[in-house]
């Protein structure tokens, strides 16, 4: 979150050089996270997917819309690690590519929603009152909505690609961020030092972003990490549906629903690609937790 | 036989950063029918000491080194879990500092209380009720039998510390353990809540280890007084062996620390800085519900360079009235004014620049620093904000800063969890002089603070006074603390004013019950006088 970060921050203290530099919360906070072997190896396996992701299209052993309808659905083989799909096209190949998307749908959605929703949480819980009330209703309405329906006009009336999705993903996320950012802000803001920054001169704005938003931070963080496998699934959902990602791109959502279609057939087309989205699933929800225990100030007074 | 006869009890917590040792070859003996306290700031070990009798600390990180604690012949130390469990809660109950944690807010207190009644005694629940009522009535409930079917929220503080004596008492303990029951208290409850304890004491014979950081509330009641400092029992001895013939130089310090004394007051009159003229501060209103006149037409000068120390209990509306001047509550009717300005109706640029002559230093050290930000941070932030200083010379600033207040300058990175409760406050102080304001209002700054740290910003805050010639606004429920630090004192109750006057004056000569009621709750005053 670059709104975490203040000014005066910036400002580096030169001439003291005898300044002891104490644990900073984040340095803390990664000096805790260090300790959680499980959360590493989460954060590992992201990090490497992500790189792998990145990579595909220089490192992917094969392009992912040839297809070889002779060769068709073959187990793993040395040929092709992972085994091909039913138009003989490989199946590596195809998880990478699908990667790229649920990793990019996983990741950029989500942020969406978090920007929007810290954003318009915060404002909402600080100001108080009516325009609290006002724009609460807001995210209400939008909640009572069936979700299905407003992707599908989404899609009617601006065709389908792949930037819309995020949106259209975003747009409904960010409102339980919403609600969770202004129950967060409405416990901050009855403390001492909000009063204190009120007291001081600084404005609303400035004192939502250096006040009340990093002290949110850490519930956020995790309510992310658990928001990203769903959006993930939500994908794979819509795609499914044939809202979402169209042949020949691919998605890890969509190789398991073909998978899944002949599952009894040729079982790796649906193992693999589960094996990707489960394994990063499980990564984010280790990382999760690893964070929200590392991001706990009171837990580093022992 | 002593009741309880703790012998070089040794108590260590592993902690990541080695070893601590929280007791160190402490003992002594709890007799029946007599009040021990331990006294200690945070962290010398005095709860801990008591907890560990009872299996109550977390183990690990704790561990009982050795020693032992003889309980009716046998050794608590020795004891299994289950067999503690059968001693806590029947010959041995504990009260705490906050009640209201240890009360189930869903539950009324009658249930809770009858709830055990039945378990132990194995009574009816008509039998139990009236149990109960008979017990509400002996800590001097009003009106147990209509009370009793209240929640705990239905209660003031005081109230609620009855209800959870009542609750100890269930079993008839032989041994009572009371942590800090008084602290969240105000001066005139904690005064009855002493009593209540002292007298209950005598009337049913029981032990009590009475916990305190203060030396002051336990001279009253005390029997014995057990002086700890970092987990070692420093000074033992009966009351007026502490308080008329104390040997260790620690205990001495506690002592002195105790406010005493009335400010000299210069006879000088100065213009007055702020005039409030008719204030109302009213909450809650709405067409069918009364408001809660939390400040009720209230008018006062604040004199250029005085203390005005505010005194009253919690709900009096004092802490209403300072926000009220600081625009940080909406006022209902009334003026304030600030060297001639009208603050009720600034606005944008002209409140900025109010805001920087008018400052605030807060109760809770705990909350009103902002844990993700550092003291460079803290302090920088009204530097910077108010054009005190520019991005050059900010460093500057903060430093010194820091070397007025009396921090380190090599804390300057270092975040408020890092710190203890004194050395926050003076972080607060330091960011309220940031600004270089005019006027102060410090809303009960030491009453968080232990004893000995309590005196240290006192000392502090005068010293500060006088350097930036500041004119302060005092705000506590602690007469013997206001009367050391104010030159004149205002007395408040229910909103409204009901005496002012110098320390010397209000305190020889009282003119009002309330006022008078508040002088004889100061504790150890007979003592101290």
């Amino acid at each position: 979150m670059t709104t975490a970060n203040p000014s005066v921050t910036d400002t580096t203290i030169t001439d003291i050089a005898m300044a002891e530099h104490g644990t900073s919360l984040w340095k803390d906070a990664w000096t805790r996270l260090k300790k959680n072997r499980l959360a590493l190896i989460g954060l590992g396996v992201l990090v490497s997917f992500i790189i792998i992701a990145l990579l595909t299209p220089w490192i992917a052993p094969y392009s992912y819309e040839t297809q070889n309808l002779d060769l068709g659905a073959t187990p793993p083989s040395a040929q092709h690690w992972l085994g091909t799909d039913i138009f003989g096209r490989d199946l590596l190949t195809l998880i990478m590519y699908g990667g790229r998307i649920s990793l990019a749908v996983g990741f950029v959605a989500t942020a969406v929603a978090l920007i929007i929703g810290v954003t318009y949480g915060a404002i909402a819980g600080y100001v108080g009152g009516k325009t609290d009330a006002a724009m609460m209703r807001f995210v209400d309405i939008l909640y009572a909505l069936p979700f299905m329906i407003f992707i599908v006009l989404l899609m009617v009336v601006f065709g389908r690609n792949l930037l819309l999705l995020f949106l259209a993903i975003g747009a409904v996320e960010w409102l339980t961020m919403a609600r969770i950012m202004r129950s967060q802000v409405q416990s901050l803001r009855q403390q001492e030092f909000v009063e204190a920054a009120v007291s001081l001169g600084l404005g609303p704005a400035t004192i939502i972003r250096r006040h009340l938003i990093p002290n949110a931070l850490g519930p956020m963080i995790v309510y992310t990490t658990l928001t990203i496998p769903g959006v993930m699934l939500l994908e794979a959902f819509l795609s499914f549906l044939g809202l979402g990602i169209q042949p020949p791109q691919t998605s890890w959502g969509l190789l398991i629903s073909y998978g899944a279609e002949t599952m009894e057939e040729f079982p790796w087309l649906l193992i693999f690609p589960g094996l990707a989205l489960s394994l990063t699933l499980f990564s984010l929800n280790f990382l999760g937790d690893g964070l929200r225990d590392a991001l706990d100030v009171r837990s580093s007074k022992d | 036989m002593s009741l309880l006869d703790v012998q070089n009890l040794r108590v260590s917590f592993h902690t990541r950063n080695g070893e601590v040792k929280a007791v160190d070859d402490v003992s002594f003996t709890v007799e029946s029918g007599k009040i021990t306290a331990i006294i200690g700031e945070s962290g010398s070990g005095k709860s801990v000491a008591c907890y560990s009798l009872l299996g109550l600390i977390p183990m690990p990180p704790g561990k009982v080194e050795g020693g032992k604690a003889l309980f009716g012949g046998a050794d608590l130390l020795q004891m299994s879990e289950a067999e503690l469990r059968q001693i806590r809660g029947r010959d041995i109950t504990m009260i705490f500092q906050d009640p209201m944690t240890c009360l189930n807010p869903y539950m009324t207190i009658g249930d809770q209380l009858v709830e055990p009644i039945i378990y132990h005694k194995g009574v009816s629940k008509n039998e139990a009720r009236l149990r109960a009522i008979e017990l509400l009535e002996e800590v001097g409930m009003r009106d147990p039998q209509s009370t009793i079917d209240d929640y705990p929220h239905q209660f003031s503080g005081g109230m609620r510390q009855r209800v959870m004596i009542a609750m100890a008492l269930i079993n008839e303990p032989k041994l009572l353990i009371a942590d800090e029951p008084t602290t969240a208290l105000d001066v005139t409850i904690q005064a009855q809540i002493l009593k209540l304890m002292a007298d209950l004491q005598k009337k049913r014979d029981i032990g009590v280890i009475f916990i305190s950081h203060d030396l002051a509330v336990v001279a009253d009641i005390a029997d014995q007084i057990i002086v700890m400092q970092k987990g070692k029992v420093v000074e033992h001895s009966d009351r007026k062996g502490i308080f008329e013939n104390a040997q260790h130089p620690y205990t001495r310090k506690l002592l002195a620390a105790i406010p005493s004394g009335t400010k000299e007051v210069s006879s000088e009159q100065r213009a007055p800085l702020i005039s409030i003229r008719n204030l109302n501060t009213w909450f809650g209103q709405g067409k069918h519900k009364e408001p809660v006149k939390a400040v009720n037409d209230v008018t006062l000068d604040i004199r250029k360079g005085e203390i005005l120390g505010l005194v009253g209990e919690s709900g009096s509306g004092k802490s209403t009235l300072g926000r009220s001047i600081l625009r940080l509550v909406p006022i209902t009717s009334g003026t304030i004014e600030f060297d001639g300005i009208g603050v009720t109706a600034l606005q944008g640029r002209e409140l900025k620049n109010m805001r920087r002559r008018m400052q605030m230093i807060f109760q809770d050290p705990y909350a009103s620093l902002n844990p993700r930000m550092s003291v460079y941070d803290t302090l920088a932030e009204p530097l910077l904000l108010h054009g005190m200083e520019n991005k050059k010379t900010v460093e500057r600033g903060v430093l010194k800063l820091m070397d007025n207040v009396g921090l380190a300058r090599n804390f300057v990175r270092k975040y408020p969890h890092e710190f203890s409760g004194g050395q926050r406050q003076r972080i607060a102080i330091g960011r309220a002089l940031a600004t270089r304001p005019e006027f102060i209002v410090a809303d009960e700054p030491v009453s968080a603070l232990d004893v000995t740290i309590q005196a240290q910003i006192l000392d502090l805050m005068l010293d500060l006074g006088k350097e930036y010639g500041l004119t302060m606004l005092f705000v506590s429920h602690d007469l013997a603390v206001v009367k050391h630090i104010a030159d004149r004192i205002v007395v408040l109750f229910k909103g409204e004013i009901v005496e002012q006057g110098t320390g010397a004056e209000l305190f020889e000569n009282p003119q009002q019950d309330y006022t008078r009621q508040l002088l004889q709750s100061i504790p150890g005053r007979a003592l101290l006088a």
